[in-house]
């Protein structure tokens, strides 16, 4: 087995995905007469995903989130760190290799008006992942994309139908439907929900969690809405300028968040019911350019228990409080 | 006797005409704004909320149609008046804020050139005068070195200032009403969080009267004085923000309160309401409501419900909900 390490969230179940310090950095071109700057959209972010479980990643936009769903669907390899799927690492895989491997990790995207070709028919487009992954023939295909409806609450008989027949809820079933073709253990899914309405958003996560149990799925989920997050995941890792500032089980996080960034997050998050209004901290300012971060902790330009020392120093991601945080203070925070 | 509100609309109804027939999107809606009051107007996504304030701003396209038995603005007419002395209130004494601040500013001009071209036409500024009141409205929505930012185009700025600026243009020129439209929706959290204080503090500060458009049930419950949910273009209820978040009255309103995670806690699933709003083609008999709801009986099917009077507002309901709805009550 894999190291132990003391900025990994320690697993109870069986693992199917490890991200052992994963990082993507881009090259990008500043004009003629300047050096390229560095891009740091991931820099070094650990992780373990158990099977029937959901790891959601938290965090505004910049914040790496998107870079790591394309880097664990393999979409992009990463600049350094490892991936491992049920142990066998990702990089220097053949063709081959690779190919079956990105069968066991699917994605789900934000936009259901977005992702789906609307030139195509609902069953073209769930037999697609068939025709390229399986020597199956066109019947069984298109009895697999039947079923395949039937179980996200599709009704088989509009198979036939364009995307643009249906609803954004229903449009959002078909792109999970899609993920699910090829019996994935792993599913990412990038802000499944945050364009749906409230009563459709419901909808889908039930059936997400549904198909979770029945099928044992995985799920990385991407969202910037922690009433989502809270009621989804199993663990949470709250990410800031492409690092993981506090990562541990829902309910120790959500319960005494430890890192400020959270508590901000929290905070803002606007509440229904006046009893959970936290106190009104309200966030300064915006996410620094991630071509420029600030030196020392990311964060301390928009923290308002930011010292001196976290202009110098930048914070580890250490074991706090049962839960991984990366801040110098972070056992002040009760 | 009640002063007159700044704002009075009697059945408002906006009826689009597309090559499939007549579409009525807003459909007899009542509303008033009072003078420095803030109001929510919820709904999912084809309620007719945003059709609702395009006809209130007058910003309707050529195929909308405006019907209403009234529509006042401090006192004088909306319908009677000639778009000429429309336009000089529009942007003036109701301005808007839109949803999507990227798209909703000009990208060929700068923010500063976008600030000026209103106070230019509504206030006859002109020179170093209107340089100076455009710095001091960028500075007012907190956007740091104002003097250097009004050369900047919006697409060097962020989402969140972007929004600023469009929010300092919506207040250049001392608005009784200004209309939000999603004012948040694009933006992340903790933006969202400043752009909603920074507008209730403008609103504070100037007595302004304000109608906040949104789908999140959250945004309302901290921001707005009396809330407006509105169903398939039709006002399903309007309460005081408490009341209505405490004790919802309409099972529309139940419903939507339920499905939200945050009410949710400690169980597994999620209430939902069946079914989508319905569209234009398929608006059913009775309640517009009742094919989605769980308490709709024969008579929810057959007649159509008017605004009834409950405890300190209206619900559209034959059959209001009793004070502890059902998964509603609980506190967490």
């Amino acid at each position: 087995m894999t190291d132990i390490l003391t900025d990994v969230m320690p697993a109870s179940g069986p693992v199917v995905l490890e991200a052992i310090h994963l990082r993507k950095h881009y090259a990008v071109k500043r004009g003629a007469f300047k050096p390229p700057a560095t891009v740091k959209a991931l820099d070094g972010v650990s992780f373990q995903l158990e099977a029937g479980k959901t790891l959601a990643v938290v965090g505004e936009s910049g914040c790496g989130k998107s870079t790591l769903a394309r880097s664990v669907t393999m979409i992009e390899p990463p600049s350094s760190g490892q991936l491992l799927y049920d142990g066998r690492d990702v990089v220097g895989r053949t063709a081959a290799e690779m190919k079956e491997l990105r069968r066991t990790v699917q994605m789900v995207f934000q936009n259901p008006y977005g992702s789906l070709n609307p030139r195509k028919t609902v069953g073209s487009i769930l037999s697609e992942p068939l025709v390229i992954n399986t020597p199956m023939g066109k019947p069984e295909r298109r009895e697999r994309a039947v079923a395949m409806m039937a179980k996200v609450g599709l009704r088989p008989d509009q198979v036939d139908r364009y995307p643009h027949m249906f609803s954004g809820g229903q449009r959002q079933r078909i792109a999970i439907a899609r993920a699910l073709m090829l019996n994935p253990r792993v599913v990412v899914a990038d802000e499944p929900v945050s364009a749906l309405d409230v009563s459709i958003q419901a909808q889908v996560l039930n059936l997400m969690m549904d198909l979770q149990e029945e099928l044992n799925l995985a799920y990385l989920f991407i969202s910037h809405d922690l009433s989502v997050v809270r009621h989804i995941a199993d663990a949470v890792m709250v990410m800031y300028l492409g690092r993981p500032v506090e990562h541990g089980p829902k309910d120790t996080v959500f319960t005494r968040p430890r890192h400020p960034y959270t508590r901000i997050l929290m905070a803002a998050t606007p509440r229904v019911n006046p009893a959970l209004r936290a106190e009104r901290v309200i966030p300064k300012g915006e996410l620094p350019s991630p071509l420029n971060p600030p030196p020392g902790c990311p964060f301390h330009k928009r923290c308002p228990y930011a010292t001196e020392r976290c202009a110098a120093e930048v914070p580890a991601l250490r074991p706090v409080d049962g839960r991984l945080v990366a801040c110098h203070f972070a056992e002040d925070m009760a | 006797m009640p002063a007159m509100p700044l704002l009075d609309i009697k059945n408002l109804s906006v009826e689009f005409t597309t090559r499939a027939g007549t579409f009525r999107a807003v459909d007899g809606i009542d509303l008033t704004v009072d003078e420095g009051e803030v109001v929510g107007i919820v709904g999912e996504s084809g309620s007719g909320k945003s059709v609702t304030s395009l006809a209130v701003m007058g910003l309707l396209g050529s195929n909308g149609t405006v019907l209403a038995d009234r529509m006042q603005f401090g006192g004088k007419d909306l319908l009677a008046m000639s778009p000429s002395q429309r336009r000089k209130i529009t942007g003036k004494d109701v301005a808007m804020v839109f949803q999507e601040p990227m798209t909703s500013l000009n990208p060929c001009f700068t923010v500063g050139f976008q600030i000026m071209e209103t106070l230019k036409v509504h206030e006859g500024l002109s020179g170093k005068a209107l340089r100076n009141r455009a710095i001091e409205l960028l500075e007012q929505v907190g956007i740091p070195a104002p003097e250097s930012r009004l050369s900047a185009f919006p697409h060097q700025l962020s989402g969140g200032m972007n929004q600023r600026v469009m929010i300092a243009i919506a207040i250049a020129c001392n608005p009784r009403l200004l209309v939000a439209d999603e004012p948040t929706t694009a933006l992340d959290v903790t933006i969202q969080k400043q752009i909603l204080d920074l507008l209730v503090r403008l609103q504070k500060e100037r007595g302004m009267a304000l109608i906040l458009i949104t789908h999140d049930m959250g945004v309302v419950a901290e921001t707005a004085q009396r809330v407006v949910v509105m169903y398939a273009g039709q006002v399903a209820e309007t309460r005081p923000v408490d009341a209505l978040f405490k004790a919802p009255r309409h099972p529309y309103t139940g419903a939507l309160l339920d499905a939200l995670p945050e009410r949710a806690l400690g169980k597994r699933r999620l209430p939902t309401i069946p079914g989508v709003v319905p569209g234009i083609g398929d608006r059913p008999q009775g309640c517009l409501f009742n094919p989605r709801c769980r308490f709709a009986t024969d008579r929810c099917r057959i007649e159509r419900p008017a605004l009834f009077d409950v405890d300190a507002g209206k619900a559209r309901c034959f059959y209001p909900l009793a004070d502890a709805p059902v998964g509603a009550g609980e506190v967490l």
